[in-house]
């Protein structure tokens, strides 16, 4: 039919953000010392479903304190997270702990940076992709592996290395591991610090593209930590600068890169243009 | 003769007491691993100071004491630990599961069915079911907290990608009244079906890593699986070769030097029990 063929032009088109649309994610006023020294201060933003907001910034800037407050890894001292979750906007700060880890195993996905720190390094390939699927009740092996095997494919891992241990995979094989078994249980917010550092210049490059067409494909919402802004050109919707912990610009990828406000961002992206 | 040297069965009263609390509590929430204060015993820990700390602490003078190592109630581990209970208590012995009240036990559930009013006690090495996948105490200790026992799939998921087939044999996981994963102990995964339904106390102590769970009589115990893969006992296919029960958990027992072997009851003392009241197995010796 006409129609359904119209639909499915737009159906690969990645869901826009709409400015009636309810945000995924609020965050305000999030704070969080070490002692006296600032992780991240006094940040807000907005991120929207099917949105990927990018977080740059030098070392130091608190890119990984942020992110590791929104995912409910540490505390902040200040702040909200309000995060839409299917029975209404929850402030993840109140919740208990046991919310916070359901969360944290079906709507929530957390990809680090270092691959051994997101996989189980003793389970096979196929065993790291189900741990979610069993983690939310699935008891059917066959169905488990099936899935498993569909999304080692999907991130171009060979089927038949499905029972092998993540140690016997490759850097780049490792990321894009965690990166299924993060995945395949269709979260609504991905987290991702810094997923392509650490690896060689062309398995980042086959990496990010992989990252892009799942990111389309499925409408994911992330939050991406990086100080590459390769990355962000290539990922990200919209953009925010760190410095010192603090946000010193944020708005659209193409706006900021192009149009640096910030003399710090201008700073940035110069150095970037430089390499 | 009791040993005077020693109180009765062999701790003081006040450690007893602490161990007896956390058998209640253990009983009060059925698979649940209640810490408590281990103290060191006049044995190795391989040698189940778990189980004799709990047994010191469950047995009166007027029990009747049974001690089994793998079904038997005649190799060294069964028979020294039986020997010290009757040393430091003065307690009755007997090999038959029947007349005994307590039992020490290690990797096997008898095959006479327990009668209430019994107290079964397992030796543990290792009661945490999670420890192989998780080596974090903290962080097992949450996921029974929240239920969260996804990863004891995933081991079974391991197992059958790695053998075909759930291979775990011994010390098989369960599920207590819905609630708290637990690791029966080592006993073969045959004798799973006894702990569930069971008329007798069960309780199982670990010495080295200081642990105490319990199943109160009656608890549904229930073995993990897949829907595809189900829980099955499995049992060699043959009878028992001194009694001929065909019911039983056999041990494979090599006879001589060409490679003979014979099936025979890892239980002695139901396999001896049918032999007295006329069974016979396949290489019973001849009528005379
Ligand atoms: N555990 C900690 N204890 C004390 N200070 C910390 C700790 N973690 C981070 N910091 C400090 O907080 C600030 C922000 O660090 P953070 O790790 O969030 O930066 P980042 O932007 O992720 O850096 P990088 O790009 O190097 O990963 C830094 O000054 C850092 O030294
Ligand atoms: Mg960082
Ligand atoms: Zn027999």
């Amino acid at each position: 039919m006409m129609e359904g063929s119209d639909l499915s032009i737009f159906a690969k088109k990645k869901p826009q953000p709409m400015a009636s649309t309810a945000p995924l994610l609020r965050v305000e006023g999030l704070t969080k010392r070490y002692g006296a020294r600032i992780g991240c201060a006094d940040v807000s933003f907005d991120l929207y479903p099917g949105e990927v907001l990018g977080i740059v910034g030098e070392s130091g800037s608190g890119k990984s304190t942020l992110l590791s407050c929104l995912a409910g890894h540490m505390a902040p001292d200040a702040g909200r997270v309000i995060f839409d979750t299917a029975e209404g906007p929850r402030d993840t700060r109140e919740m208990s702990e046991p919310e916070r880890r359901r969360l944290a195993r079906t709507d929530w996905a957390y990809v680090h940076q270092n691959a051994r720190d997101g996989l189980r390094m003793g389970v096979s390939a196929g065993g790291n992709v189900g741990e979610r699927l069993m983690a939310v009740g699935a008891r059917h092996y066959a169905d488990i592996r099936t899935t498993a095997t569909d999304w080692l494919g999907r991130v171009e891992i060979a089927p038949e290395r499905i029972d092998d241990r993540p140690s016997a995979f490759s850097g780049g094989m490792q990321q894009r591991l965690q990166i299924a078994r993060n995945l395949v249980t269709g979260p609504r917010l991905v987290f991702m610090d810094e997923p392509t550092g650490g690896l060689d210049v062309s398995v980042q490059a086959r990496l990010l593209d992989l990252l892009r067409g799942l990111v389309r494909e499925m409408g994911l919402s992330v939050l991406i930590v990086t100080h590459d802004l390769a990355v962000v050109r290539l990922l990200a919707d919209r953009l925010m600068v760190m410095k010192g912990g603090r946000v010193v610009e944020q708005g659209l990828t193409d706006q900021v890169l192009d149009d640096p406000q910030h003399a710090y961002t201008q700073l940035l992206v110069s150095s970037v243009l430089q390499v | 003769m009791t040993d005077q040297a020693y109180n009765f069965a062999y701790l003081d009263e006040q450690t007893k007491r602490m161990i007896r609390r956390a058998i209640l509590k253990g009983v009060a929430v059925p698979g649940y691993q209640v810490p408590f204060a281990s103290r060191e015993m006049p044995m190795p820990y391989g040698w189940g100071t778990g189980g004799v700390q709990v047994t010191s602490a469950c047995l009166m003078p007027e029990d009747c004491l049974k001690v089994i190592d793998q079904g038997a109630d005649d190799t060294t581990n069964a028979v020294s630990i039986r020997k010290f209970f009757q040393r430091t208590a003065g307690v009755q012995v007997t090999e038959a599961t029947a007349e005994a009240s307590v039992i020490q036990t290690r990797h096997r559930i008898p095959e006479t069915p327990l009668r209430e009013g019994q107290i079964l006690v397992y030796q543990v090495p290792i009661p945490e079911p999670l420890r192989f996948l998780e080596p974090r105490e903290t962080e097992t200790r949450k996921m029974h907290e929240l239920e969260e026992y996804g990863l004891m799939h995933v081991k079974l998921y391991e197992d059958i990608a790695r053998h075909g087939q759930i291979a775990t044999s011994y010390a098989y996981p369960v599920k207590v009244e819905g609630r708290y994963v637990m690791d029966p102990s080592p006993i073969p995964k045959f004798d799973n079906p006894k702990l569930s339904d069971n008329a007798a106390l069960q309780l199982f102590g670990a010495g080295r890593e200081q642990r105490i769970y319990a199943l109160p009589p009656y608890t549904q115990v229930v073995s993990l699986d897949f829907d595809d893969h189900p829980f099955e006992a499995g049992k060699a296919p043959h009878d028992c070769d001194l009694c001929g029960a065909g019911e039983s958990y056999l041990d494979e027992v090599i006879v001589d030097d060409a490679g003979g072997r014979m099936f025979v009851c890892s239980d002695t003392d139901f396999c001896a029990s049918r032999q007295a009241v006329g069974h016979r197995g396949r290489l019973s010796p001849e009528e005379v």
